[in-house]
């Protein structure tokens, strides 16, 4: 079991409200039976319209490249449950997203694959943005224990529900071996639903 | 003090709270479909896990079967390649399954409700943010991604936190034309499409008390475009009507017991919520989005926004710029290309009755190509028995085989270029239909019909 404390990194921003896991990766290429090469494909219909210079997707930049810190606004992630995009993201290196506020289903995904969203204002959000834009090379590094983002001189708190953030610190977010521990009182449990039990 | 009926399912189903502090939640189905368990199978067989409740779990195949040519293989290698999977891997862990072929195959979120599957007080999970449809029923039903998916399959257990209660009641009498479809659609206009976030909505009041289960699905199935993972109705003597007789509903003396339970769960009438919401229908008109996702939307009669003076500025910006509008324009006359009747939000019975009503004895436009295509075989042959299919293909729509199609780009049913569709699907987000730059339109699958028939958006009450 992997504990996660810290993540340290140079950041992309990745700007806007309520973007969708049909943006992340659109439904076509889930078209597959593993995750292998799913990064190829994220932000994929948006890269394609991006055009040279300042038209380029912010995964496109050059200096953003080796990010693992995606800095995104609010509701990020909505809409369809596929774990494919978290899966994209991960895979094309992002390591942890510091963001205005998630989807539920999102949040849930990308914690079971060993990647923290976690919150910070949007004040603090538009200031790391600016900041990154500005100077791309900046090292940030989120302390999930200490609820901190340092970059740089800049500094603010990020946080995480506690129950989350206790799960990376020991491990536990991979929770199918937590589920499976004491499996007997599952069925137990069950046993007394009536309609598994029989009406 | 009374309780919820969430509070009440979930604490009949928790098995412990975790050292996490999450609580390890029973699941009493799990419905599995192609896209989001293949990995999740891979798993299991990599740390030998065997299917921990076979008798709770079952399968079917629906986003990427196409839905005029069904032969196998398919065209689409990568398609067939996914249903080929799903094929081993139920026979290799043992699962039920209605594949292609079967007369019970259709939308997940279809076939659930329709073979009695799906159950007041159950809790349900499914591989699609859609899940939330089972709530209809009074079951607490949440979309989950591959890894949850994995872990039911090993465990039939997810490990969750707690859910706030919102009620949301609608009151009054809808006006003639207006459909469950608005309801949901005005919701999501009103709470926006953050606003559910860290919520379970109960849908109440005597609008939805008197609505049929076919409604309260379509309003339960887009609680996830309010940000909910968890949208229910208490169930109630509508809800045991439709359970009656269904093949996996408990028969007999049995059901009279199941009745009994089902009713015991649902929310007292002194439970408390963390917020209360109230809508009166009679204030509402049919509804279309413009924009890109399911909270920018308008009454049909209205103008599409100006980014002046809106909350975000720049997404409405982005949103018109990418439909093609220009601010202040109305969105009827809206020219249409495409007209879809289907999804696991409006592709049941009583939608395709109330298109029908729409298009019988008049014509598509010529511009536009427009399908039906039903949820499930079981709706497909109920619809055909009617004869809804004949009313349908006189009228110029395509008549189809049952499945997810043009709600996502994953099957051949896809939109070319930049097309506009009328759809009563779920989702208008950018490229949702299979084109980078699509263009779709939400509503009512009888304003799909009327736009279907006008070649534009118009109001279907003004249909002659």
């Amino acid at each position: 079991m992997q504990r996660i404390t810290t993540i340290t990194g140079r950041a992309i921003p990745m700007r806007g409200n309520d973007i969708d896991t049909d943006r992340i990766v659109p439904a076509r290429f889930l078209r597959a039976i593993t995750f292998d090469g799913m990064e190829t494909h994220l932000f994929e219909d948006d890269r394609k319209m991006g055009g040279p210079g300042h038209n380029r997707h912010t995964f496109d930049v050059p200096a953003y490249q080796g990010a693992s810190i995606m800095l995104v606004n609010s509701n990020f992630g909505c809409g369809s449950s596929r774990e494919h995009a978290p899966q994209a993201i991960r895979r094309w290196g992002i390591q942890a997203i510091v963001g205005e506020s998630f989807a539920e289903i999102f949040f849930g995904n990308s914690a079971m694959i060993g990647m923290p969203c976690v919150t910070a204002s949007s004040t603090d959000i538009k200031a790391l943005q600016d900041l990154v834009e500005r100077n791309p090379g900046t090292e940030l590094r989120i302390d999930l224990t200490a609820g901190t983002c340092e970059a740089g001189e800049f500094r603010c708190s990020v946080s995480l529900p506690p129950n989350a953030r206790d799960a990376f610190a020991t491990g536990a977010w991979d929770t199918t071996g937590l589920l499976l521990d004491r499996y007997e009182e599952v069925n137990a449990k069950a046993a007394r639903l009536p309609y598994v039990a029989g009406f | 003090m009374g309780t919820t009926l969430l509070k009440k399912v979930w604490d009949l189903h928790t098995v412990r709270q975790l050292p996490t502090g999450q609580t390890q939640l029973f699941i009493g189905l799990h419905l599995v479909h192609e896209v989001t368990s293949p990995q999740a199978f891979d798993e299991l067989r990599h740390n030998g896990w065997t299917l921990a409740r076979p008798d709770r779990t079952f399968a079917t195949v629906d986003h990427i079967v196409p839905t005029k040519v069904r032969t196998r293989p398919f065209i689409d290698v990568m398609a067939e390649d996914m249903l080929a999977s799903l094929e081993r891997n139920v026979r290799e862990f043992g699962l039920r399954f209605a594949g292609l072929g079967d007369d019970r195959q259709g939308i997940v979120h279809v076939i659930g409700p329709e073979l009695g599957l799906t159950q007041p007080g159950m809790t349900i999970a499914c591989g699609d943010s859609h899940t939330s449809t089972h709530g209809a029923f009074g079951a607490v039903a949440f979309g989950i991604g591959t890894s949850q998916v994995r872990d039911v399959l090993a465990s039939q257990c997810l490990a969750l936190e707690p859910l706030k209660v919102r009620r949301i009641r609608v009151t009054g009498a809808l006006p003639k034309g207006v459909y469950a479809k608005d309801v949901i659609l005005a919701i999501i206009q009103r709470l926006g499409v953050r606003g559910g976030n860290g919520y379970a909505y109960e849908y109440a009041g005597d609008v939805v008390d008197r609505m049929s289960m076919d409604e309260r699905m379509t309003i339960c199935n887009m609680s996830i475009e309010g940000g909910a993972r968890v949208g229910y109705v208490n169930p109630d003597e509508t809800t045991f009507e439709y359970m009656k007789g269904r093949p996996f509903a408990p028969q007999g003396d049995a059901f009279e017991r199941a009745r009994a339970w089902w009713k015991s769960i649902a929310s007292d009438a002194d439970a408390s919520y963390d917020d209360d919401v109230e809508i009166k229908a009679g204030e509402l008109t049919p509804i279309v989005t413009w924009g890109v996702n399911p909270e920018q939307s308008i009454g049909v009669h209205d103008r599409v926004p100006a980014p002046a003076g809106a909350s975000d500025p720049k997404a409405v910006s982005d949103a018109l710029s990418y439909m093609g509008l220009t601010a202040g324009q109305p969105i009827e006359g809206m020219k249409v290309d495409v007209a879809f009747i289907g999804s696991c939000t409006n592709g049941r019975l009583s939608d395709l009755r109330e298109a029908a009503l729409i298009v019988k004895g008049k014509h598509v436009a010529k511009h536009v190509k427009a399908l039906v295509v039903p949820g499930s075989v079981g709706v497909a042959r109920a619809a055909e028995r009617e004869g809804l299919d004949e009313v349908f293909r006189a009228a110029g729509f395509e008549w189809r085989s049952a499945g997810c199609s043009m709600c996502l780009g994953m099957n051949p049913d896809k939109l070319e270029g930049d097309q506009v569709c009328a759809s009563s699907s779920n989702r208008n987000f950018k490229g949702r239909q299979g084109s980078p730059t699509g263009r779709t339109l939400l509503m009512s699958p009888a304003m799909v019909a009327a736009a279907a028939v006008a070649g534009e958006v118009m109001d279907v009450r003004e249909l002659d």
